[in-house]
């Protein structure tokens, strides 16, 4: 059976960006579609919540 | 010394905007110092240390920005922290094409961008989880540059994106390249031939740099982050890239870049390896274990840009301490000074953890015993390497590839805190790193190599230079620039840590330089 290729290997870069604005800056300078989210902390910056908020939508 | 505190409540911004903020209001204003910090614990305890802490930064929550300014008078002070807020709203405001739509959750930003294939994810650590496996529940790869994020986290991310045959590049992945674009810190080289797999974001860039300038380039490079070979991580993405660029027509060859792997994760890898089609270069630094199959193994970094090349155009090629021995040898004979340094203690300060571990490696190969990751004045050992991006000595603050301070401090401590006569030295370049590394550790040498002329104490420097003539920060310009200050400049690494080792122990330079 022939391993498969990562799908984005064929494909252009459609990217979010969450975090460090200087890597969006980075890619729109290098011509590659990128959306930045003006991030904030999920579950008012309590982590605790979030994992159990991310393990709630599985 | 008034100390003015103000809170932004529920206001998030980057470390890395935050750190220039501060610097550019610092420098504007005069002012002693210009904090800029989210509230959490660790930034807290950060302010306390340092002396800047309040009643206002003790109260505030991780969600708030905590802006502190320490300057002569009251005056200087509120305007500084006027000049703060009004650059974070400048920046948060926008003026880039995407201000009037910037969404504020990954599903908002899909709602814009339904095909996206990819998220870049440099949140805290601690809610990498949440976003990350979004992502990946979403369809998207995920390249996650953050660290700080527990290793349950990173087997269950990595499982996740298994399951659904995506890559998850990280955590702590430094460095990516995929389809030509780079990702993170990386070098400007065009695309080409060679796919790599790298469990090191400085290992990747040292690579990509050499084959540039060899002529070849990257097709794609995988990051996994540095824990992927672990036993508890397994190889998980390392086994999937490889396979993957087996099979990517576009790639002709592979190099894996990473620390030996653990012995559970050794048989498939091993397994993993045999099965490939193509030329596979191993540089599993410090390991010298024989894959089998189509496998070179290799030492350095630099030995597995040159044996990829070599694969790639069916050369022969075989290792050798230095590209250019007779020029080493009259180096080593003209500028180091009757061996006056001979038997000094060699000292490495690095910002790249996989250049730091090669250097450690190679000089413990010349000059026995290296300490790794000590303090300055901790005299237990003779010779030692330092990694200064680990999270040892990075808190609260940004990478020492974007704030060349955290260096430069350890720089200027030399003539009173150590007994080191030879100083190796990393300089990287690439997108995302310090617009000119150079200039401050060069102005920082200045002051160290005076303060050692007045002890009556010799120091010899050594550097290499990650990058390509593509970089932003124009890489002649950056070896000029040390060249001038008296500094032994290498192309690679390994060359540089040779040298360092010849410098303190003569003998073994004749031999190295291949003029004995």
């Amino acid at each position: 059976m022939k391993p498969p290729i990562p799908k984005i290997f064929d494909e252009p870069l459609k990217v979010v960006n969450l975090g460090l604005a200087m890597f969006a800056d980075n890619l729109r300078a290098e011509n590659i579609d990128v959306i930045h989210v003006d991030w904030r902390p999920p579950a008012g910056g309590d982590a605790r919540l979030a994992n159990i908020l991310a393990a709630l939508e599985d | 010394m008034p100390i003015r505190t103000e809170i932004l409540p529920s206001f998030y911004q980057d470390s890395v905007v935050l750190m220039r903020v501060a610097a550019q209001v610092k420098k504007e204003q005069a002012v002693r110092e210009v904090a800029a910090f989210m509230g959490t614990d660790t930034n807290k305890a950060l302010l306390a240390q340092t002396g800047l802490a309040t009643s206002e930064s003790a109260a505030a929550t991780a969600e708030d920005l905590i802006l502190t300014v320490d300057a002569d008078t009251e005056e200087r002070a509120a305007s500084a922290l006027e000049r703060v807020a009004e650059l974070l709203a400048e920046r948060r405001d926008g003026g880039g094409k995407d201000a009037e739509v910037s969404p504020h959750t990954l599903d908002s930003a899909l709602r814009l961008m339904p095909d996206a294939n990819l998220a870049t994810i440099s949140v805290p650590g601690e809610f990498v989880r949440f976003e990350a496996l979004r992502a990946l529940r979403r369809g998207l790869n995920v390249f996650v540059f953050s660290d700080n994020v527990p290793v349950a986290d990173e087997v269950e991310l990595k499982k996740e994106a298994l399951s659904r045959g995506l890559l998850c590049m990280g955590p702590d992945c430094g460095t990516a390249y995929l389809n030509g674009a780079g990702l993170g810190f990386y070098n400007v080289t065009t695309r080409g031939r060679v796919g790599c797999v790298a469990a090191s974001g400085t290992g990747l860039q040292a690579v990509a740099s050499r084959l540039a300038h060899l002529g070849e380039g990257v097709s794609h490079g995988i990051g996994v982050g540095g824990r992927d070979l672990s036993a508890e991580v397994g190889g998980m993405m390392t086994l999937f890239a490889l396979r993957g660029l087996a099979a990517d027509p576009v790639t002709k060859a592979i190099v894996l870049i990473s620390k030996p792997p653990h012995k559970d994760v050794v048989p498939r890898l091993s397994e993993t390896l045999r099965e490939i089609d193509k030329p596979v270069v191993v540089c599993c630094l410090g390991s010298n274990k024989d894959f089998g199959g189509r496998t070179v193994n290799v030492r350095t970094l630099d030995e597995a840009a040159h044996a990829a090349v070599a694969q790639l155009r069916g050369e022969t090629w075989a290792p050798a301490a230095f590209g250019d021995p007779a020029a080493v040898a009259g180096r080593l004979d003209t500028s180091v000074g009757d061996g006056d340094l001979a038997g000094a203690a060699v000292l490495g300060l690095f910002t790249g953890g996989t250049l730091a571990h090669e250097a450690h490696l190679l000089l413990t190969e010349g000059l026995g015993d290296v300490g790794f990751n000590g303090d300055l004045t901790d005299r237990s050992r003779k010779h030692n390497v330092i990694d200064l991006g680990d999270d040892a000595y990075t808190v609260g603050r940004p990478h020492p590839m974007i704030a060349p301070e955290i260096r430069t401090d350890f720089i200027r401590r030399l003539s009173v805190d150590s007994t080191a006569g030879v100083l190796i030295l990393d300089i990287v370049l690439g997108v995302g790193a310090h617009d000119d590394p150079a200039a401050p550790v060069v102005e920082a040498l200045g002051d160290v190599q005076a303060a050692y002329a007045a002890a009556g104490r010799r120091l010899a420097v050594v550097a290499s230079v990650v990058g390509t003539p593509g970089d932003p920060q124009n890489l002649g310009r950056q070896i000029s620039q040390l060249t001038e200050a008296g500094v032994h400049v290498f192309a690679t690494n390994a060359e540089a840590a040779r040298f360092a080792a010849m410098v303190a122990e003569p003998k073994l330079g004749r031999k190295l330089a291949g003029s004995d």
